[in-house]
């Protein structure tokens, strides 16, 4: 990533001053204003809107309560958190997400690891069918797969999401965990098995620690799609409180009569702020991921 | 047990029990002789992940295929009459319709906003900020989005203050004209849900166009500027056929995004106001009309619909790879 002082793009572009430059000048940051602004007044709306009362969510838009008296409340917070299962519910968003993470990230690690780095017949079959995968619709799956977990007795149990979520995640991981291991150069593991290193070890000891940025790629992805999940959890889990994550209570909440904005804004707001935090924490390698996953789809 | 604790044990068991799996799945080779060892090991590190995906991925597909030659209970073979019964639906004419628009305007514009946003910000001193607030809505799901949208394009009657951002801005720009139903009317529902695709969709593409502007060589661009073209010139002639690989990717990705479109819509409008498409029928089919034999001749369709992209992708694989 390059940094304002390194960007030769962006250097030139100062160098050059003439009349016709500054209206292109002009034109270029009105565009880019212009398109930062729709892209973040959704979400500031609804952030502002969330500390407002009912009645001013009601009766006027949030615009409004920037300009004072200010009127902020925390109201809407507490009224959407005492509704009891919103507590549950989040841990339970974590129940289903850290297993599916970890299974995926360690699965699609060793399969990544063995199309890179072993020569087998039906290597490049295998791993081409796997790519086909990507396109699979998810709806399609999903009454064959329900079918299969009822006579297996685990609908409304954890293992049911755990199952869906990881097989839908793998192929992506997988794609990616293999690219990534077959950019490292072949000595480093050559010199190892020199030295007596098993298969396993190479792995373990060479392959993983090497792998801990496309690791953290795939973990970041991971973990937002199944935290943003709703449609895999209501048919595997249902909305029981004990087993609802966030997505599940909370759209069951929006879908229930009688609930005001006031609720809607918050209880969106508690939603999204892990996903949001985690998108500021790791940016890095959230920008890195949608770049790796440019050949996806 | 607490369940915080639940997870954490499975945070600490699902790497130690894969090691141990790949542990006992040595010795038993050492056990058995070394001999074709490599072949055995092949199958033994690529059955957790090849299980996974039969359970989920594969079986369903078949099982699909297979159920949209069956009645509605997925009992009797019925050949084509599934697929008689969907094309002979005025509705599937319109979630056809539908798909199409999805595929024409989503993907022209998420590529063509991309790749303004990635080619401005390319040459302003901002340019963390722009891609910060660009690729935020990627994070968020689709009932967060959901709920900013249906905020956004909140409707009053004509008369009373806007709530909504967009009637409002609406209005106040435009005093003589009406607010608009946006997501309750045949003529703006579509407009509006693809807006919001677009929102959802902009920061993705902008990251992978910003990446392949970044690697044209500067000598190239500075070299035309020389020459006296100027800034779209320098656009048109040395950046955009550069970099036409990811342009293509790009689009690739949003036509199979477009065929699939889902979420927005079934958390929007559920389909109501002529907003269907082939997915949200094959969801109302499966879980509301309980006709699985439908439902997957949907599922079958949106599937062959796919397999050129499929076909592409697996083609630059190859090219790449080799």
């Amino acid at each position: 990533m390059s940094t304002k002082a390194l960007n030769p793009h962006a250097q030139a572009r100062t160098q050059q001053r003439g009349a016709a430059s500054l209206v292109g000048s002009f034109s270029k940051h009105a565009t880019l204003i212009v398109i930062m602004a729709v892209w973040i007044v959704p979400i500031l709306g609804l952030l502002i809107s969330s500390f407002r009362t009912p009645a001013d969510i009601n009766e006027t838009g949030w615009w409004k309560a920037l300009i004072p008296p200010y009127r902020f409340t925390l109201e809407n917070y507490q009224s959407v958190l005492e509704r009891g299962n919103m507590a549950q519910a989040f841990i339970n968003s974590i129940l289903v997400t850290v297993p599916v993470t970890l299974i995926v990230l360690f699965v699609a690690a060793v399969a990544g690891f063995v199309f890179a780095r072993w020569n087998f017949k039906g290597r490049e079959l295998i791993f081409v069918l796997i790519l086909a995968l990507l396109s699979v619709p998810l709806q399609m799956t999903l009454v064959p797969i329900l079918k299969l977990f009822s006579s297996w007795g685990i609908v409304g149990t954890f293992p049911a999401v755990w199952i869906a979520h990881s097989g839908f995640g793998l192929p992506f991981a997988i794609y990616l965990m293999r690219n990534f291991f077959a950019g490292i150069p072949e000595d480093i593991f050559e010199s190892a098995s020199i030295d007596g290193a098993t298969d396993l070890q190479s792995f373990w000891k060479i392959g993983i620690p090497l792998a801990a940025p496309a690791l953290a790629v795939v973990g970041v992805f991971q973990f937002m799609w199944v935290w943003n999940d709703l449609l895999v959890s209501l048919i595997f889990l249902g909305g029981a409180p004990d087993v609802a994550p966030l997505t599940v209570a909370v759209s069951s909440l929006l879908n229930s009569r009688g609930e005001g904005w006031e609720v809607h804004t918050a209880a969106a707001f508690i939603l999204m702020i892990v996903p949001i935090i985690v998108f500021f924490a790791l940016q890095r390698y959230f920008v890195r991921g949608l770049t790796a996953g440019a050949v996806k789809s | 047990m607490s369940p915080l604790l639940t997870a954490l044990i499975a945070g600490v068991s699902i790497p130690i029990g894969i090691l141990l799996y790949l542990l006992a799945g040595e010795a038993l080779l050492k056990k058995a002789g070394t001999s074709g060892g490599r072949t055995i090991r092949v199958a033994l590190w690529l059955a957790p992940a090849l299980v996974l995906l039969t359970l989920t991925l594969v079986y369903p597909l078949l099982s699909t295929i297979i159920l949209s030659f069956k009645d509605a209970r997925g009992e009797t073979f019925v050949a084509l009459a599934n697929y008689v019964d969907i094309f002979t639906r005025s509705e599937t004419l319109i979630a056809v319709r539908n798909n199409l628009l999805w595929i024409l305007v989503y993907t022209v514009f998420v590529t063509a906003i991309g790749l303004v946003v990635a080619t401005l910000s390319d040459r302003v001193g901002y340019e963390k900020l722009v891609r910060t607030i660009v690729v935020l809505p990627t994070a968020i799901s689709f009932v967060g989005a959901g709920v900013i949208w249906s905020f956004m394009y909140a409707y009053e009657p004509p008369g009373l203050p806007q709530t909504g951002t967009v009637n409002a801005l609406l209005t106040g720009l435009l005093p003589s004209a009406d607010p608009i139903a946006w997501l309750a009317d045949k003529t703006t529902v579509n407009g509006a849900l693809i807006f919001i695709g677009l929102w959802m969709s902009v920061g993705l593409a902008s990251v992978i166009l910003s990446a392949a502007i970044k690697s044209v060589p500067w000598d190239t661009i500075e070299a035309a500027r020389i020459d006296g073209a100027n800034e779209s010139r320098i656009f048109r002639s040395i950046i955009l056929p550069q970099i036409a690989p990811s342009v293509v990717v790009v689009m690739t990705m949003m036509a199979v995004n477009a065929l699939k479109i889902f979420d927005i819509i079934y958390v929007l409008t559920n389909g109501n106001y002529n907003s269907e498409v082939l997915a949200t029928l094959m969801y109302s089919e499966m879980f509301a009309a309980r006709n699985y034999g439908t439902a997957s001749a949907f599922a079958v369709v949106l599937l062959l619909a796919l397999v050129p992209i499929l076909i592409m992708n697996v083609k630059s694989f190859r090219e790449q790879s080799s």
